[in-house]
């Protein structure tokens, strides 16, 4: 059984409507990678998967380890295993990274029936996942995200992922804005958190990260829907001609 | 007595077109059956209030009288009862009381609004505390003596009939000296009552106050606590006002600088829920050059709550290099929560840096997709997010200990626990018999 199964999915923001019947398949142990052009559904994709209830699903449907998620409220989704890697992680000053860890782990921990991390435990895990993505001790004393660097900031979604350990990862545009020593350290943390048993959707514009996160699978999100799909060699593809072919493939099909 | 409370009453009217005393109304809270308590009234709870780790030196006030003094205060801190304070200091005492209060034109200490405006400020109620008051405490910290540990004013009320209570306070500071006040207003009981409290400060040159206000009553009492500070030359005052629980809270806090390089950090935070109302007014005076103020108040309300924040910060033509900041911000919960804000700036001279802004909201709702997203269900979320709010108001605690222990009735007012204070004999709030006795902050979460 394919870990997520997207069949048919339409979803729209407002009166807009963005997906237009995006069909998608991840298995356990793949790495998946969703390229195409700025506005075409890359993130709504990710914000329906995760559940943002700004984007509204008129049709198809989300399964996930054999169930419809899309009536889960986005922190069920979150205690099944549903990871969301932000493009513009949010900041929070007030909350922190300590105490927010903290509370997601035990919530988690709740929902799976398990009995919540004591803060010796608790800190002993944090310790060791800081190191997953090189994280200083004093970035963990600060309040989530605040004041932090675009770079600390998608260092920091790492980490949070480390910590949470999901299933299913969808990391939206994790290297834009980062600096090669940057994009290095958090393509390395995936790496080192790819499991059999997990599954990651690694969404961008760049061929450039693919050289570090190697996919299994590339597709090509174009106007609402998946256009394309191959293997890594396609990204170099896109990387050399841009989007433009494929457009020009797709009026001669018929399709657009 | 009834003399009183028709005074009392006729104050509204009396300042009906007064911006400062706008939207205060406190009929509600003034009943004829109110009597003036004497000083046998005793509270029958007994008096411990314990902040976990911090050493305070005590003065209680049981219904508006002062019970008890710590005997163990340092050298150079004197504190008195009023009367006493007049019989033995007399003059003395004549410089400074009432100086600063005042509703007076050509006092001592003038203030530049009557000069810009020409007219005299209007404060009945300061005039009825002044002819009235029953009791109160005068403290004298001498020139170069830094207290030690915080001077901690309790003020109870338990009577079982409903009172009216007038204190006024005395503080003055020497050159150079430092003292921090953590002042905490709590009912013992449902009983109504009404409050007209008066506090003068006096800052010497060089000297560092800190007034931390903590105020935890019953809905069916109203408190008026205003204070008036005078800070000289390179004098600095530092207020936070903590607003848990209360009928009508108003903090009506007057800073004039009456020489360079003052400094005033004004700060105040409410939580409010049910028919309660919070007020904060605060009147900061730059007459001179180099001095900073800054204001940050923020709020959070439920169910029918009302709030009020009204900032007046006056710079005059010769406080050139000022620098003033004031900050307003608020959630409301309900379509039926209110607030008026009004953060005002008077400008009179063109060197200055000033910046003034109020916002009015809900949760952020990024903010709260991104808790959620990591698992963390809606509830906890937006309790998360409430504290967060809170937060940068409470870090600007000098205390740590006190910082903490706010920090955790915070969070307990936000849980709706408050009134199971657990480490604290006093159920700093109202101690639960029956239903009406129980504080809850319910988040109504589908109206966010």
């Amino acid at each position: 059984m394919a870990l997520l199964e997207i069949r048919n999915l339409h979803a729209s923001i407002g009166e807009k409507e963005i997906l237009k019947g995006v069909n998608l398949e991840i298995n356990r142990g793949e790495v998946h990678s969703i390229m195409g052009p700025n506005g075409n559904g890359k993130s709504t994709l990710a914000g329906v998967i995760a559940g943002n209830p700004k984007y509204t699903v008129t049709e198809g449907e989300v399964i996930y380890k054999g169930k419809n998620i899309l009536d889960l409220p986005v922190d069920v989704r979150a205690a099944e295993g549903i990871f969301l890697g932000f493009q513009y992680p949010v900041e929070i000053p007030g909350v922190s990274i300590t105490n927010f860890m903290r509370t997601a782990v035990n919530e988690q921990r709740k929902y799976r029936g398990l009995d919540p991390l004591s803060g010796a435990e608790f800190l002993k895990l944090m310790e060791e996942k800081k190191k997953v993505v090189e994280m200083t001790t004093q970035l963990a004393n600060r309040s989530v995200n605040e004041g932090f660097s675009g770079g600390e900031k998608k260092k920091n979604e790492i980490f949070q992922m480390a910590m949470l350990n999901p299933d299913l990862a969808i990391l939206d545009e994790t290297d834009s804005g980062l600096d090669i020593d940057a994009l290095r350290i958090v393509a390395s943390g995936v790496n080192k958190l790819r499991t059999p048993e997990n599954a990651t959707v690694v969404i961008t514009h760049y061929q450039r990260l693919l050289d570090y996160i190697v996919p299994d699978f590339v597709h090509v999100l174009f106007e609402g829907r998946i256009v394309k799909t191959g293997t890594k060699e396609l990204a170099l593809v896109l990387e050399e001609k841009g989007y433009d072919w494929i457009r020009q493939e797709l009026t001669e099909k018929g399709q657009l | 007595m009834n003399d009183t409370i028709a005074k009392l009453r006729s104050c509204r009217l009396e300042l009906r077109k007064n911006e400062v005393w706008r939207n205060v109304d406190f009929d509600a809270f003034l009943n004829d059956e109110m009597v003036s308590p004497t000083k046998k009234s005793r509270c029958s709870n007994t008096v411990t209030c314990n902040i976990p780790d911090l050493d305070t030196y005590r003065i209680s006030f049981e219904n508006g009288f002062c019970h008890t003094i710590d005997a163990t205060l340092p050298q150079g801190v004197k504190v008195l009862p009023i009367a006493e304070a007049k019989k033995i200091m007399g003059a003395e005492m004549d410089g400074y009381l009432g100086s600063c209060a005042t509703n007076e034109i050509n006092r001592q200490f003038v203030t530049l609004r009557d000069k810009v405006k020409g007219k005299k400020m209007e404060n009945p109620y300061l005039e009825i505390n002044t002819k009235e008051y029953t009791d109160g405490v005068v403290v004298f910290v001498d020139d170069k003596v830094v207290v030690d540990k915080p001077i901690q004013i309790l003020s109870m009320l338990q009577s079982g009939k409903p009172q009216l209570i007038q204190t006024r306070n005395l503080v003055v500071l020497g050159k150079m000296s430092q003292a921090s006040f953590v002042m905490c207003d709590d009912s013992l009981d449902q009983t109504a009552s009404f409050s007209n409290n008066v506090t003068e400060v006096f800052v010497g040159q060089g000297a560092k106050v800190e007034l931390y206000k903590m105020q935890n009553l019953n809905d069916h009492t109203a408190l008026l606590n205003q204070t008036f500070v005078a800070l000289q030359q390179d004098g600095t005052f530092r207020s936070m006002a903590i607003t848990l629980n209360g009928g009508h809270i108003r903090n009506h806090t007057e800073v004039r600088m009456m020489g360079e390089n003052c400094d005033c950090q004004a700060h105040g935070l409410y939580l409010i829920d049910k028919e309660q109302q919070a007020d904060n007014y605060i009147y900061v005076e730059h007459g001179h050059p180099h001095c900073q103020s800054n204001e940050l108040f923020k709020g959070i309300m439920d169910d029918a709550a009302r709030a009020t924040f009204n900032g007046h910060v006056l710079v005059s033509d010769g406080a050139m290099k000022t620098e003033a900041f004031q900050t307003n911000k608020n959630i409301l919960l309900t379509d039926k929560a209110h607030v008026d804000t009004k953060p005002f700036l008077e400008i009179y001279n063109d060197d200055v840096k000033c910046s003034h802004g109020s916002t009015i909201g809900q949760l952020d709702e990024n903010a709260l997709f991104y808790l959620r997203s990591r698992g963390i269900s809606e509830r906890t979320a937006k309790t998360m997010l409430f504290y967060a709010f809170c937060d940068e108001v409470i870090r600007k605690i000098e205390i740590p200990a006190l910082r903490e222990r706010l920090s955790d009735m915070v969070k307990k007012r936000l849980h709706g626990e408050l009134d199971v204070c657990s480490d604290c004999a006093l159920h700093c709030s109202t101690p639960c018999n029956g239903e009406e006795a129980r504080h809850t902050f319910k988040i109504d979460t589908s109206k966010l």
